[in-house]
């Protein structure tokens, strides 16, 4: 990979990092109305695999969906407005944190119904068939998810009718309180692609470079008409399953454990080592990141809540 | 004018639009290579290929689903549900999904999709495979729901879903499939939203859907006969519904009773009648009065105690001419 690839991609995920703990900043401060569920730790899946999408390609992502939408390319200050609930968000303020969705950058909507968005996913890849085009949808998921009836539903049928889809599970081995061992019998959930007669890999998901390159195989084969592919992610989740969350259920040892797999840091390091990136690039990068979320608040706190007469808009049209 | 039988008339209205429009494509059970469980789809795999005309795995939610998102891309999905029954197989998908797209999003996608499923008993089909559950998918915003119950307006209102761009349920009603009616040989269109007086009568109104229409109006005959001229309102559509139609009956005759084949409990004479009571209270000269089926599972072999018909209407409207 070219050198300006990597520092994007590695640039994608402090941004990533430093706007979901400016976002849990805010929240304690109560700016942000209802909930929102932060994906720090796990920020080399969603920058890995959309690394190998266009603009023009789609994702389905999650409650757990900042750093996906983010990753696939929408602007900072629409997705900062949608999040603060007001006008100029992406939705118009009606749809927060859990249900970010831009059409211009293929984000379809994101979805607050584990495996909800599953289903629809081979949605955006049917059409894609069925209009001659060659876009690929990746559908993002947790592990949890994997145990829905909409996952079995839909791995099948897109298997069966050769759907152009990346199944991506990011398994940071939580299903909000409950932990892998306590939900599913499978150690690698990549095996269930077998029984649904597609390919499925487990990579480590802190790793951003082993992410991007299966998830980059994957998506190259979806384009070229080989079909879906289950792509698991290895990772780990910091925080609660939503701010706020104690954690009660999750040993003090373990939260401090997961800290050890930062992907940041260990991208950070290889890039320090290749003399990719020097402590100075760093300090900047930190700077103008920072500087943009400003922006991005300012925006959204300057843009205006929407008014009653937004209430009954869009029921129908 | 030509006579065809229901079932004929959904699917000329198919054709018509698949033909029309290419972003038509039907997917569902048993629709392309056997034509439809109840021959609603027979023809069209041969005529429209298999890229347009899909057969599916067992996967309620996974079909519906796939619909909404293609839907959000500019296709118009019409998806067959076998038997309304199986609604339930898909309801994340209906009412957390595809009701609240539009809304949620701001406004970035429009949802044309139909959502085709026969409702009703009378075959003996059973608790699982006979209920008429109109009143769930009623009381979601978002959704539109279309309940014909002649040729004449299933043709014209599966075409008017199929153009529509919101998602609609268009619920059939599997013992109409094949009864017969007159409709134009040329194309026509009618409107979703819209109630029709199938018999007009100054004595009292009868808003009915489905069956109950065909049911409804073989009562007003038979009280015609004894001097009550009834007056029936066939509703067509529950979402939106048509209070304009129905108050300005209720305005002349002041008396109503609602007739569906649904659980009377909890079904829509109960939004029907509260919304007259809160708007119409001083045109009533007496209580409204609903025709339902009893709070019971549709029973096997039992069809005869439970579906309401001709005779309940008949018995309900002389109860309200008390008055």
């Amino acid at each position: 990979m070219k050198r300006d690839d990597l520092l994007k991609m590695f640039c994608l995920m402090v941004k990533i990092r430093r706007v979901e703990e400016r976002l849990m900043d805010l929240f304690a401060q109560g700016k942000i109305p209802g909930f929102i569920h932060v994906s720090i730790g796990q920020e080399a899946v969603p920058v890995g695999v959309c690394s190998s999408l266009r603009q023009d390609d789609y994702i389905s992502n999650t409650h757990r969906g900042h750093g996906q939408a983010l990753a696939k390319g929408i602007d900072l200050k629409r997705f900062m407005a949608e999040i603060y609930g007001r006008q100029d968000g992406y939705c118009r303020g009606k749809a927060g944190s859990m249900h970010i969705a831009c059409k211009e950058w293929g984000v379809v909507g994101s979805n607050g119904v584990v495996g909800g968005g599953i289903p629809i996913s081979l949605g955006t890849a049917f059409a894609s068939i069925y209009k001659s085009e060659d876009r690929v949808t990746v559908c993002f998921f947790g592990d949890g998810a994997t145990n829905e009836g909409t996952f079995h539903e839909s791995l099948n049928l897109a298997a069966l009718w050769n759907l152009p889809i990346v199944f991506c599970c990011e398994n940071n081995g939580w299903a909000e309180f409950t932990p892998q061992k306590v939900h599913t019998k499978l150690e690698n959930l990549s095996l269930r692609a077998e029984s649904y007669g597609i390919p499925g890999f487990t990579v480590d998901g802190d790793d951003v470079l082993q992410v991007r390159d299966e998830a980059e195989k994957a998506i190259t084969r979806a384009r070229n008409g080989e079909g879906p592919t289950l792509l698991e992610c290895k990772t780990h989740r910091w925080f609660g399953h939503f701010a706020g969350d104690a954690q009660k259920y999750r040993s003090s040892k373990e939260i401090e454990e997961v800290r050890k797999y930062d992907p940041i840091r260990k991208f950070q390091n290889l890039l320090l080592e290749r003399k990719h990136l020097h402590s100075k690039d760093i300090e900047e990068l930190e700077a103008k990141i920072k500087s943009e979320i400003d922006e991005a608040v300012a925006f959204a706190e300057k843009s205006s809540v929407p008014g009653v007469e937004r209430l009954l808009e869009d029921v129908y049209g | 004018m030509k006579e065809v039988r229901y079932i004929k008339a959904i699917a000329d209205a198919l054709r018509e639009e698949m033909a029309r429009d290419e972003t038509v494509f039907i997917i569902g059970e048993d629709v392309a290579f056997p034509g439809g469980s109840f021959s609603a789809t027979r023809g069209l795999l041969e005529e429209f290929g298999e890229r347009r005309v899909k057969d599916t795995p067992i996967s309620e939610a996974a079909i519906v689903g796939l619909a909404l998102g293609a839907a959000t891309q500019g296709l118009r999905p019409v998806v067959e549900i076998m038997f309304m029954d199986f609604l339930t197989l898909a309801m994340d998908q209906i009412v957390n999904q595809v009701a609240k797209t539009r809304y949620i999003f701001g406004g970035q996608y429009q949802l044309p999709m139909v959502i085709r499923t026969p409702c009703g008993g009378g075959l003996n089909a059973g608790p699982q495979h006979s209920q008429c559950l109109e009143s769930w998918f009623a009381h979601v915003p978002g959704l539109k729901v279309v309940m014909p119950a002649t040729p004449y307006d299933v043709k014209g209102l599966l075409k008017s879903a199929i153009r529509d761009d919101n998602p609609v349920l268009f619920v059939e009603n599997k013992s109409l499939y094949g009864i017969q009616g007159k409709i134009p040989e040329e194309e026509y269109l009618l409107p979703i939203g819209k109630a029709d007086v199938k018999r007009p009568g100054k004595d009292v109104t009868v808003v009915a859907t489905s069956r109950m229409v065909h049911q409804s109006l073989a009562a007003a005959g038979i009280l015609s006969q004894e001097g009550i001229e009834a007056e029936v309102i066939d509703l067509m559509t529950i979402t939106p519904l048509d209070k304009e139609t129905i108050f300005k009956s209720v305005e002349k005759t002041s008396k109503l009773v609602i007739a569906h084949e649904a659980v009377k409990a909890f079904g829509i004479g109960a939004e029907i009648a509260a919304t007259v009571c809160e708007e119409m209270i001083d045109c009533l000269d007496g209580p409204i009065l609903r025709v339902g089926a009893p709070y019971t599972p549709v029973p096997f072999n039992l069809e005869k105690f439970y579906l309401p018909n001709a005779e309940d209407v008949i018995k309900a409207v002389k109860q309200v001419m008390e008055y």
